[in-house]
């Protein structure tokens, strides 16, 4: 399966990135490399093998329902590059 | 008086208790010591006075008789693991002055301990790459390198060779793919991935949340050991983490490895595999079984496709992973008119290029179409890869293979630089570890022609950390290999 | 009854779907300890975990898990023993972690069903196709700052069920109808409060239109965040009726997301469905996959409370009631509560009476819900005994539940205390009868001469000199025998 420019820019935008126009050819090649090289994964036969979700076959715990965190109002925007009256800003956001 | 820094922690630990130095006295040795010695860029910050405050804390308790497990032990912290107060990038513009309001469970496991903190270590961005190139800090270099600058290894480079300059008395790692072993290898120290689920990942930067564990490196099997007691314990914030009992690994040590089966796998001496690494290998099988234990011939025939599953779970994990850092609530913050703007001129310009690629692969092989071809394949072959390990500890207790197929090279190799693909290959020996969840260590047994230690790796059996230990300890012997 | 849409050409039918997200009633949110309690100062009920801090891993809330179960059960549901979480991947400012925790190819419900009923007195079937839980998200906020969003992480982490139906739908009304249903069904479950204006109950509507008779589906919009049951039904039938109007001008329908504008009614476009819909979903690798088992499934279900529709059905057998009666009083748990209370050992059907004649008009009138009703369940059974039985009259009872309502007083002490007892002895009645003629004597000429219809007036002179207490039927019988003498 190889990639071409435009799938090098949609993937780059879904991952919220930017690939210089001058970039993007070569990106394009670097990336075939990469998946060419992965795809010698189709020579294993996987016919009848159940994907591995969880390394460890252990079961899910599960956590009481108890209010054990939460005002951390200064810890939470202590490192916010931007906020105002407590809130994160971030610019408009049009609906 | 002996330089305090070259001690093991076990020295360090014994002489505390005798009082014949105290942890101040213990920490001013490796302050200094770090202070004169930033020519590795191993640090990437220096936390002398938090240490200093520990030491006095443990010097009182030494003063009370309740010293603890590493009491007064000054340790080196990869910077991805969060630490309350003290800055934590994970070497990555995009975490710029980032002060974790919270401490990673197991960094606390240590304070605990009664260990003391000199410092953030340099690692790869995000340990993501195999020679700490990736750091936005810069390269860490090999305490070992001569002529010319050598890679410490990645990712956990700077832990690498600040244990091997003795710039802390042992270090944090992490371990995704081999983050701790191959630069444990590349520096001649001793590290220790242990099983998936043996150390909370809470409060640990996630990479690639399945395969990512933390371990110790030391300069000794026994300190390696006496330190992942400490680290380890399950923790009811991490789901995946495992609730067994911790043994005392220290334990172990000494003991009589007299019939333990050893399995060598044929597929780790592939055709052109360094002369050098496959005559230390076989000496290593030799000298273990010298000491009454079998050597096995094992197979593991998914070990070729290993590193493509790998390098296919890792990034989409990590594209997912770190889609976190975008500027809104911490670290760096690029402006941009609107909302999109602003996360991808923050994250254009906050990541390095090694972690885009993959970040672009991963949101590749997770992409719609594409996702069964290549996620929904790699997890069937990880299984195969794991019931290939399931199948050849029926016949033996513990694998021996090398840790990497090369010593450390040149900072800024052409090759390497060249196509990214040669640098992931050196992960060969130790990616299918990460995949199948096991136990690895990494301990230095030789040094090639030119002069660079080569590590010889330990594979066990999911929370047989022991048997490790164990085999580790005996070849430690045997091999003699001399510290830097 | 079949709706569709006519125009002069053609006539069209609506398929429609609906995705209703639930928060869950807990006390801690989904994947952390910080409380779910909303209205607190902006980014207090926050954890590290729910502001998406760096190392930061999310921790499986059993209550969350325990109430999408038993809301699976009340919709007939198959609850899967084995579901995987599943991280949905999308950027946003109110995503804190550029993901969504959420159940994708397996979620902790499968295919159920609920029954409806429409307003001519049919029922249908509505299929469930799923329940997943997820996290919700923060929240954004437009209107503090005109160059800025503000956002606060409050939400950020409740419990979310996400209920997705069959495409069903046929009408405005079957949608309103599931919707009430629903809506009723989880507050009986106690597992969300169902407070569409509030947010803890948003639904998605999905759709589109089609010839009446043509099989398979056309392009369909998916409308977003409805905040009421009315504004579900308006949306659904004006993006039906933009849907045909583009048709039949010879166009063509895109998938698309719309939102409703209440001030319009309308739909109104939002953006096209295209690659950055591209949710990459994957297997959370921080839970491994959560496990059930019988035991505890069968735990759940034995513990159930009574549905709405079985309460229904027992309130017309046990109770005689109207279809209509007992629809109404088994829409909340605490009215249906409130009427087995009132009418245990009395007429049920008197007493569903007074509870949704008098008493719910009361209520309104004041402005107070039921749990403030001055009034005890009991007392209302109380005075339907005394009518029965004939100690006060259908009038005076008015005048007693209104005194009932302002003192909290039981019904039989307001009678006695007042003296409002039936008067039942003939010759108390008959000596004001006789008084009565007596000091009317032009009347009682008038009557005679053929005036038959003084007879009510003289009914009324009776009961006035009785202050009321005189039992009319024996006023009646009196009156007539001396009148007609």
């Amino acid at each position: 399966m190889a990639v071409d420019n435009n799938t090098v820019k949609q993937v780059a935008f879904l991952a919220r990135l930017k690939v210089e126009d001058s970039k993007v050819e070569q990106t394009k090649d670097e990336f075939n490399k990469i998946l060419n090289w992965v795809e010698q994964l189709n020579e294993v036969n996987t016919e009848n093998v159940e994907p591995l979700v969880s390394v460890n076959d252990t079961t899910l715990p599960l956590r009481e329902d108890d209010v054990t965190d939460g005002n951390l109002k200064t810890e939470i925007l202590k490192n916010a590059p931007m906020q105002e009256f407590g809130y994160f800003a971030v610019p408009k956001v049009v609906e | 008086m002996t330089d305090l820094t070259e001690l093991t922690i076990a020295e360090a630990l014994k002489s505390l208790k005798n009082k014949e130095f105290s942890a101040t006295e213990l920490t001013n040795a490796y302050i200094q010591k770090m202070e004169n010695t930033r020519e590795y860029n191993a640090y990437v910050l220096e936390t002398p006075e938090v240490a200093l405050e520990q030491a006095r804390l443990s010097d009182e308790h030494y003063k009370n008789g309740t010293n603890r497990a590493l009491e007064g032990i000054p340790l080196g912290i990869k910077d991805l693991f969060c630490t309350k107060g003290i800055r934590s990038t994970a070497c990555s513009h995009i975490l710029d002055g980032f002060v974790p309001q919270y401490e990673s469970t197991v960094t606390q496991h240590l304070l605990n301990a009664g260990a003391s903190f000199l410092g953030k270590l340099n690692m790869d961005e995000f340990a993501m790459g195999g020679s700490n190139e990736t750091s936005y800090y810069g390269p860490v270099v090999n305490p070992w390198s001569s002529s010319e600058p050598l890679v410490a290894g990645g990712s956990s480079g700077g832990s690498a060779a600040a244990v091997a300059a003795h710039l802390c008395a042992g270090a944090t790692g992490t371990d995704t793919g081999g983050s701790i072993r191959q630069p444990a290898a590349f520096c001649g120290i001793t590290g220790i991935k242990p099983t998936y689920g043996r150390c909370s990942r809470w409060g640990i930067m996630a990479f690639a949340s399945s395969l990512d564990q933390a371990g110790p490196m030391a300069k000794d099997v026994r300190d390696c050991a006496i330190m992942l007691r400490a680290m380890a314990g399950y923790d009811a914030k991490d789901s995946t983490s495992v609730d067994m009992k911790v043994p005392d690994f220290e334990q172990v040590l000494g003991q009589d490895i007299k019939g333990l089966k050893i399995g060598i796998p044929s597929e780790y001496r592939p055709d052109g595999l360094n002369k050098e690494i496959s005559g230390l290998w076989d000496k290593s099988a030799q000298m273990l079984q010298s000491r009454g234990a079998e050597i096995v011939h094992i197979n593991l025939p998914h070990t070729p496709y290993a590193l493509p599953v790998y390098y296919i779970i890792a990034p989409a994990e990590a594209s997912s992973n770190l889609a976190r850092y975008d500027g809104i609530r911490y670290g760096l913050r690029v402006k941009g008119e609107k909302l999109d703007d602003l996360y991808i001129n923050t994250r254009t310009e906050g990541f390095g290029t090694e972690v885009k690629r993959r970040i672009m692969i991963g949101t590749y092989v997770l992409s719609a179409g594409y996702f069964d071809a290549y996620y929904v394949k790699a997890q069937k072959v990880r299984r195969l890869i794991k019931q290939d390990f399931e199948k050849a500890f029926e016949k033996c207790d513990v694998i021996l293979t090398p840790t990497s197929p090369v010593s450390a090279f040149k900072i800024g190799d052409e090759s390497m630089q060249e196509n990214p693909i040669n640098m992931y290959l050196n992960d060969v020996f130790t990616v299918s570890v990460n995949l199948a969840g096991l136990p690895a260590l990494s301990l230095p047994v030789g040094l090639d022609s030119k002069g660079l230690p080569l590590g010889m790796q330990l594979i066990g059996k999911a929370f047989d950390e022991e048997t490790i230990f164990k085999t580790a300890y005996a070849l430690e012997k045997d091999a003699a290999f001399k510290r830097k | 009854m079949t709706y569709t849409i006519k125009t002069e050409k053609n006539e069209w039918e609506i398929v429609c779907g609906l995705e209703i997200h639930c928060q869950i009633i807990s006390k801690s949110k989904i994947f952390s300890g910080a409380s779910t309690e909303f209205g607190d100062d902006a980014n207090e009920n926050v954890s590290f975990i729910d502001a998406g801090m760096p190392g930061m891993l999310p921790v499986l809330n059993k209550e969350c898990v325990r109430q999408a179960v038993k809301t699976g059960l009340g919709l007939n549901a198959q609850i899967n023993k084995h579901s995987v979480f599943s991280r949905k991947n999308y950027f946003y400012a109110d995503q804190p972690n550029g993901y969504q925790i959420t159940q994708y190819e397996y979620p902790i419900v499968g295919k159920g069903n609920v029954k409806i009923d429409l307003s001519d007195g049919t029922s249908k079937n509505i299929g469930i196709t799923r329940i997943h839980i997820e996290q919700d998200a923060a929240k954004s906020i437009h209107d503090l700052n005109p160059k800025k969003t503000y956002v606060d992480f409050n939400r950020a982490g409740v419990g979310l069920m996400e209920i997705v139906t069959e495409p069903d739908f046929r009408s405005p009304e079957e949608a309103g109808a599931f919707l009430k249903k629903l809506r009723s069904i989880v507050r009986y479950l106690g597992t969300c409060d169902g407070n569409m204006d509030e947010g803890s109950m948003r639904c998605d509507a999905s759709i589109s239109v089609r010839l009446k008779g043509e099989q398979g589906l056309r392009e369909r919009a998916e409308v977003k965040n409805v905040n009421s049951v009315k504004f579900a039904m308006q949306a659904i039938e004006s993006e039906a009726k933009r849907q045909v109007e583009v048709y039949e001008q010879g166009g063509t329908i895109e998938q698309q997301t719309c939102r409703f504008d209440q001030a319009t009614g309308q739909t109104k476009f939002m953006r096209k469905k295209e690659y950055a819909d591209d949710y990459r979903y994957f297997p959370e690798p921080d839970l491994p996959p959560l496990d059930l088992t019988d035991e505890y499934i069968e735990n759940i279900r034995a513990q159930m409370v009574e549905l709405p529709d079985a309460k229904k059905e027992r309130f017309m057998r046990d109770f005689n009631l109207t279809a209509y009666d007992a629809d109404l009083l088994t829409e909340s748990r605490e009215t249906a509560d409130f009427f087995e209370k009132a009418a245990k050992g009395h007429d049920g059907k008197k007493v569903a009476n007074w509870i949704l004649g008098d008493f719910f008009a009361r209520l309104n009138a004041d402005k107070l819900t039921l749990e403030q009703s001055p009034i005890k369940p009991e007392m209302i059974g109380q005075l339907v005994d005394l009518i029965t039985n004939n100690t006060i009259s259908g009038k005076i009872a008015k005048d007693v539940f209104a005194l009932m309502f302002e003192t909290g007083q039981s019904p039989i002490k307001i009678v006695e205390e007042k003296g409002l007892k039936q008067v039942t002895d003939s010759s108390q009645i008959e000596k004001i009868v006789d008084e009565v003629i007596a000091s009317n004597a032009d009347n009682l000429a008038a009557y005679k001469s053929g005036k038959t219809n003084l007879f009510g007036w003289f009914v009324g002179q009776v009961m006035k000199a009785s202050k009321g207490s005189a039992n009319p039927q024996m006023v009646n019988q009196l009156l007539k025998d001396k009148l007609d003498k």
